[in-house]
């Protein structure tokens, strides 16, 4: 039965943000209530789509309407497997990002209130972004999403906050205007092949020269690029993600970045198969050095939330791979590999802010020995470190063994260096911890307070989620197999047959 | 040529079609009827009655254009002068609509103490006696709004001149209201009376070049008409000097008006300089009208040799968006800025100009480059009229504080008006959901389609770095801390309410649902000839 889940889903958090104004401003802590309150209602009706989805499958939520006739825009929402993990990972981080963020925006530009109304803004056009399912509707609320980013960085952070929230807006609408000039291209190729339409499944029915398509790729995929942050269009983010919350740190990396993997899948590789398989060396080539370069630079940081924002660079290298390897595997692993950073660089982000907060100072050498004074606090930033460098057993290492596996079968010299990628990820996790947690307790540190039960609220269903799929991850990878396997028939390429035969008995 | 030859016993009455001209006849009627209140009725009066009539004269000159295009009839009337085609109407309708809006700017009193916009007697010498006695009297020129009908008329008929020699009247019609427009600001009256002489000199000069380009063409082709010239093309061999030469001068007079690069250094000084009123009628208004005008002479009588002048206008486009984008980031006055931001705009109208995608034009279902104009015209006419709406509002002692240094924190000290030129802001930058968005699009995709996809490239190029000034300026009001000395912002009385809404709505409208519009402005088809 479809009654627009998604245009509900789209709209509820929308109503929040307003919501959220509306109230009067010496009603502060009302004002959150409401956030977090539409947040959590978005979060089980997400819930209730994942469920109906993996069920009864895409129909019942596909949506269509005619937008703007001479554009040939419509207005498109459905899912597949990969949008629908997006989702579910955009609406659960909203909500543990309004309760961790719960006092983060008192020392803001603006009211306490338009903080959080921000993020339900955010929250409904990133959904809007996973869910569209035509190309001008994707571009439109690709942009839209800067707006609230922008006010997010700008308006509530440290002191550089005004720099890194225009270099965040420069360099992400120099991508999104030259995908603009792309997407204005697939128009004109699409009027020529009679009435136009932006819509996905008339777009891949296109036949374009190969010079066309090539140029429409290099648009796309370098907005996409600029997104993801890969090596060398990252430099935005570790000054964005150092200078504004954490809670905004989180929404950055975990949901606002995966919108370049997200598209890299559904309109580089769905759009333009034949320029993807083109462009794979050069892709490769560029990810292996966001994997090396970023753990590299990581090491090198004094500043916890740089050092986190550099190994995202890394991790994001690690998707791009797997995306671009054009194996099954590969895919799966990409997807899921979405998933599971999103969860483990939240808990990275926000355990750090919780430390930051305590101590007034972002800077490594100002900590030492906490795991004396706050056990809990440091026993959390441990996990949330382990997951990050994949350790066994949390979800994050099943999905980088995907993906390293699936480069393997068809780049071995890349996915043997990218190896190392994960020899330096234990480097600058375990040497952040050294240098922080423990040894002898600074001055400063003794008065440390310990994780109060909010911020333990916040970190609960994260920490749950990484052990749960990391022994389980059956569930997700059955929604994300199917778009999977339609991307993998629509570039034209399948998994090299293994070299030994599968007998009998192992089946 | 034979129709020279006819013997004068043969005149007989020009046929005119009264019908399909009286929305022309309406905003000329009424602009004289407005001259002989000027002269008749007392002093108190006039503000309300001529405010009436110029209201009155546009909607219903607005009403009639409605049921013009309703009917859909197209000639070319007045014995070949006046082309009443789509794009004309379509012209006229946007020219009347946004004219409504800048007359309800001019009629406002209530931001400067009581006072409009403009000076009490221009005839005074600035800081004179006498003009303290006329201020103390509350003494206002009310010719201003037969000017401004003036005006408006001239634009309309600029807009549809089906022949050189109405295209240069029309152009004179517009334009000498607009000088003496320009010179009458209350405030801040030298440099005023400055941008209305620059303007006076640089708009003769283009206008003898317009001129010369004219006689050229006619010493070519034989006639002044469009069509007669598009057929002379194809007909005629030799003379292709004199052509090229005609060409290029009645270019030149063209782009000026649209004020292209190298052509647009008046713009910056004119639009700093005349009454900000005045300046978001000329940057919406003219820019149409000129534009329009462009386009049919380029199209209807130069479209036979397009690849001898479009190498030149590809160039143009370029320099006019590289130019407007780039110098505005050095600007530090608002209206300056806003200046070259309406340059910058006329680069990216004429990369669809030049992309000559016509329906006609071969495999093409999509946009075309009329339809792309058209519509581009009204998303930046909407905004432009609102920002400068919210210009005259931010002032000081010495009247409006237009130095960008003045607006900081402006965010602090009115969220609502420094939202709404932010939204307009992020309108010009062509931020999605918003009409400069739809426009841009529309402009882009009209652009590739004729093949000039490099000059897409440039444009969007030249939209980024356009995006870092006008996102300057949101910094500035919204990240800034209020100073001690902030300017004040005026209670703006209905009219400039009115102004700002309207234009704050159909920047809304024009980005969530175009459809309409584009739909009307693809209706409004080609020109025909």
């Amino acid at each position: 039965m479809n009654i627009g889940w998604l245009t509900l889903l789209l709209l509820l958090p929308f109503v929040g943000a307003i919501a959220t104004m509306l109230v009067p401003k010496a009603k502060g802590l009302l004002a959150k209530q409401v956030a977090l309150g539409f947040s959590l209602v978005t979060l089980v009706l997400t819930a209730i789509v994942a469920i109906g989805y993996h069920r009864n499958g895409a129909e019942d939520y596909a949506e269509t309407y005619t937008w703007i006739k001479a554009f040939g825009a419509h207005y498109a929402l459905g899912l597949d497997g990969v949008g629908v993990v997006l989702v579910v990972l955009t609406a659960l981080l909203s909500p543990i990002v309004i309760i961790a963020s719960w006092n983060d925006a008192q020392n803001g530009r603006w009211s306490e209130k338009s903080f959080f109304a921000w993020i339900l803004g955010l929250e409904a056009l990133s959904i809007g972004v996973f869910a569209a399912t035509d190309v001008f509707l994707f571009y439109v609320l690709f942009e839209a999403t800067l707006i609230p980013m922008y006010f997010l960085i700008g308006g509530f952070g440290g002191p550089q906050r005004s720099y890194a929230a225009v270099k965040f807006l420069l360099y992400s609408l120099l991508g999104g205007l030259l995908m603009l000039a792309s997407v204005v291209g697939l128009y004109v190729v699409s009027a020529k092949h009679g009435a136009p339409s932006y819509l996905l499944s008339d777009m891949v029915k296109l036949d374009m020269s190969q010079n066309t398509e090539r140029w429409l790729f290099l648009g796309f995929m370098f907005a996409f690029a600029v997104k993801a942050p890969m090596v060398p269009f990252h430099t935005w983010l570790p000054d964005a993600a150092g200078e504004a919350t954490p809670g905004t740190s989180v929404l950055l990396v975990g949901i606002l970045d995966k919108i370049g993997t997200f598209g890299m899948i559904r309109f580089c590789l769905g759009l333009f198969p034949n320029a993807s398989q083109w462009a794979t060396p050069v892709v490769m080539v560029l990810a292996l050095i966001s994997v090396l370069y970023g753990a590299l630079l990581a090491i090198g940081q004094t500043d916890i939330k740089r050092l986190i924002a550099y190994t995202s660079i890394s991790h994001f290298g690690f998707i791009v791979m797997g995306i671009f390897a054009l194996t099954s595997q590969g895919l799966t692993g990409s997807t899921l590999y979405m998933f599971n950073h999103g969860l483990s660089t939240a808990a990275l982000f926000l355990v750090a802010g919780y430390l930051i907060s305590r101590r007034g100072s972002a800077r490594i050498a100002d900590y030492g020995g906490v795991e004396k004074v706050a056990p809990v606090l440091a026993g959390t930033f441990l996990f949330a470190g382990l997951s990050s460098l994949a350790l066994p057993g949390l979800s994050p290492f099943i999905s980088e063994f995907m993906v390293l596996a699936g480069t393997f079968s068809r780049h071995k010299v890349i996915a043997v260096i990218a190896v190392l990628g994960i020899v330096l990820a234990a480097l600058y996790i375990l040497l952040m911890y050294q240098r922080t947690m423990t040894g002898p307790v600074r001055d400063g540190i003794e008065k440390l307070k310990d994780l109060n039960p909010r911020e333990l609220l916040a970190i609960a269903p994260l920490v749950i989620l990484i052990i749960g799929l990391g022994i389980f991850p059956k569930p997700v990878v059955d929604i994300i197999k199917p778009a999977v396997e339609s991307t993998m028939q629509r570039v034209g390429v399948t998994d090299k047959a293994p070299q030994i035969p599968v007998t009998e008995g192992q089946k | 040529m034979s129709a020279m030859l006819l013997p004068l016993a043969d005149f007989t009455a020009p046929k005119i079609e009264y019908n399909e001209l009286m929305p022309l006849l309406v905003v000329f009627g009424a602009a004289c009827v407005g001259v002989l209140v000027e002269a008749f009725l007392p002093r108190p009066m006039r503000h309300l009655v001529q405010l009436a009539i110029t209201v009155v004269a546009v909607v219903v000159s607005g009403v009639l254009t409605g049921i013009l295009m309703n009917d859909k009839k197209e000639l070319i009337a007045a014995q070949g002068a006046i082309s009443v085609d789509g794009p004309a109407l379509f012209t006229w309708l946007i020219l009347l609509a946004l004219t409504l809006i800048s007359v309800l700017l001019f009629a406002e009193r209530s931001i400067d103490g009581g006072l409009s916009a403009f000076a009490g007697q221009a005839a005074a010498v600035p800081g004179s006696e006498a003009e303290r006695e006329g201020t103390a009297a509350r003494i206002e020129h009310t010719e201003i709004f037969p000017l401004t009908l003036f005006a408006v008329g001239g634009m309309m008929l600029f807009a549809s001149s089906n022949d050189l020699l109405v295209l240069f009247v029309a152009l004179e019609v517009f334009s000498l209201p607009l000088y003496l427009l320009c010179g009458l600001a209350r405030r801040r009256r030298l440099i005023s009376q400055e941008a209305a002489m620059k303007y006076f000199l640089l708009g003769a000069f283009s206008s003898a070049f317009l001129l010369f380009g004219i006689a050229l063409l006619y010493g070519y082709a034989g006639t002044m008409s469009l069509g007669g010239i598009s057929d002379a093309l194809s007909t005629q061999t030799g003379g292709d000097t004199i052509l090229l030469a005609g060409t290029g001068l009645v270019g030149v007079g063209l782009l000026f008006k649209v004020g292209a690069v190298p052509f647009h250094s008046w713009t910056p000084d004119v639009y700093q300089g005349a009454p900000t009123p005045v300046t978001g009628f000329m940057a919406a208004c003219t820019k149409i009208a000129a534009f329009v005008g462009l386009m049919r002479v380029f199209y209807v009588a130069l479209g036979g040799t397009r690849w001898d002048w479009a190498p030149m206008m590809w160039i143009v486009a370029i320099l006019t968006m590289v130019v407007g984008s780039i110098v505005a980031i050095t600007q530090t006055d608002v209206k300056r800025m806003l200046a070259y931001s309406s340059i910058a705009h006329a680069g990216f109208l004429l990369t669809a100009f030049v992309g000559l995608a016509q329906a006609g034009s071969g495999v093409h279902n999509g946009i075309t480059s009329t339809q792309a104009v058209l519509f581009y015209l009204v998303s930046y006419g909407f905004p432009t009229i609102g920002a400068f709406a919210v210009v005259t509002l931010v002032r000081d002692a010495g009247g409006e504080a237009t130095h960008l240094s003045r607006w900081a924190g402006l965010g602090k000290k009115s969220p609502l008006l420094a939202g709404i030129f932010a939204f307009f802001l992020l309108s010009f930058a062509g931020i999605p959901l918003t009409a400069g968005f739809t426009g841009k699009w529309a402009v882009f995709s009209a652009a590739w389609t004729g093949g000039a996809w490099p000059l897409v490239v440039v444009a969007v190029l030249s939209s980024l770095v356009a995006a870092f000034f006008y996102v300057r300026v949101i910094v500035l009001m919204f990240f800034s801390d209020l100073p001690a000395d902030a300017p004040d912002v005026a209670l703006p009385g209905w009219q400039t309410t009115s102004a700002v809404a309207l234009g704050l709505a159909a920047t809304v409208v024009l980005g969530l649902v175009p459809g309409p519009v584009l739909d009307l402005a693809a209706r409004a088809g080609e020109f025909i000839r």
